[in-house]
């Protein structure tokens, strides 16, 4: 674990002084899909989670060539430093960041506070995307040990292997609600996967979206019995709150054994004769 | 420096900084969201999204703060009709 200041991480100054520099590329990813024409900070290349960061096919994370030709477009090579910021205190530039590690690239980071604190500090924002010039990117073999799957979570479930970390709302976690309130039902049962600890997602955030600092992080985690010790899986309804939660676990905290459930929810609470537990 | 589009008188400056931004909580339809307004160039831009656990799920533009607030609203009321409350007992 760590104590120092995390390089995974940069301010609004920060990206506001060098998201034009050579070798830095600023990428916004959103929940909302249309809020990068709305204005994004200038040179941002935008990606939608929705087509460019899935396999659009089958139900998967995105398939690498996809990856590499996104990248290559958005001029970025192997040695460019990412910087990904996006809406909802940076859900899916968390997702993006996940992904981005699987495929093993060197130097991502998170704008801290992401679209809404930029937004809120009254900075500069364009319309227009960027002009790109294209290069050639070459990604490397997947990292699976970022990610859990099925199986492994019911494993892990049997022989309480690991700390399952559900970062839904309190809402989704007792059953109350099958989704978050105005977005679609996308599973037959509500609840959680039986073990699983209550730690809503929002709580690694402070109010203006940035992260909260280290040791309130490590407490709270610890708080809930989390504390690195033994390999972490989170999971939300699609993976990517739960993506955020990771990162936190991983990048901020340091813990070593720590992976997104991706097939979350909507994979547990749609499987016929899958143990729920309520509330 | 500017054109028409779906209707609205759209600024194309390169970079603009947003103007008259709020924040700010009410309840829709039983559920706590927050309504985040800004306005950019000649448009306002307006997002609802729930209070837990923050997603953003409707948006409007506008010509005045009013108009893409109701929009917002009104899409926002919609969808948050359809959320089912479920015994947790």
């Amino acid at each position: 674990m760590t104590t120092t200041l995390p390089t995974v991480l940069v301010s609004t100054d920060w990206v506001a002084q060098h998201a034009t520099d050579a070798g830095v590329r600023v990428v916004e990813v959103d929940v909302d899909t249309s809020a990068y024409d709305q204005g994004h900070i200038p040179g941002a290349v935008g990606w939608n989670w929705t087509t460019q960061l899935c396999d659009t096919l089958v139900r998967d994370i995105v398939p690498v060539k996809a990856l590499e030709d996104l990248l290559g477009a958005a001029g970025i090579d192997n040695k460019t430093t990412i910087v990904l910021y996006g809406d909802n205190n940076n859900w899916f530039a968390a997702w993006a960041f996940w992904q981005l590690k699987i495929y093993g690239h060197d130097d991502v980071r998170i704008m801290d506070g992401g679209r809404k604190k930029w937004v809120a500090e009254g900075r500069e924002l364009a319309k227009d995307a960027p002009q790109i010039q294209k290069k050639s990117y070459k990604a490397k073999t997947a990292d699976t040990s970022l990610r859990a799957f099925l199986p492994e979570v019911q494993s892990a479930v049997a022989g309480k292997k690991a700390a399952l970390v559900d970062v839904r709302s309190p809402d989704e976690f007792t059953g109350k609600i099958l989704a978050p309130p105005g977005l679609p039902e996308t599973c037959q049962r509500g609840g959680h996967i039986p073990g699983a600890k209550s730690i809503p997602w929002g709580k690694n955030c402070n109010d203006d979206g940035t992260f909260k600092s280290f040791d309130e992080l490590k407490s709270m985690y610890a708080a809930q019995g989390v504390t690195g010790d033994q390999p972490v899986i989170a999971y939300c309804r699609i993976g990517e709150r739960s993506s955020l939660t990771w990162f936190v676990l991983k990048h901020l905290l340091g813990f070593d054994d720590v992976k997104n459930y991706d097939g979350s929810w909507t994979e547990w609470g749609n499987l016929v004769g899958a143990a729920v537990e309520k509330p | 420096m500017f054109c028409v589009f779906r209707g609205f008188c759209v600024d194309r400056r390169p970079f603009m900084k947003p103007e008259d931004h709020s924040r700010r909580q009410v309840e829709l339809a039983g559920w706590p969201v927050t309504i985040e307004t800004y306005k950019l160039g000649e448009v306002y831009h307006c997002t609802i999204a729930n209070v837990d656990p923050g997603a953003r799920f409707a948006r409007a533009d506008g010509a005045t703060k009013e108009e893409a607030e109701s929009r917002a609203i009104e899409k926002a009321t919609k969808y948050l009709a359809q959320t089912r409350r479920f015994p947790t007992a």
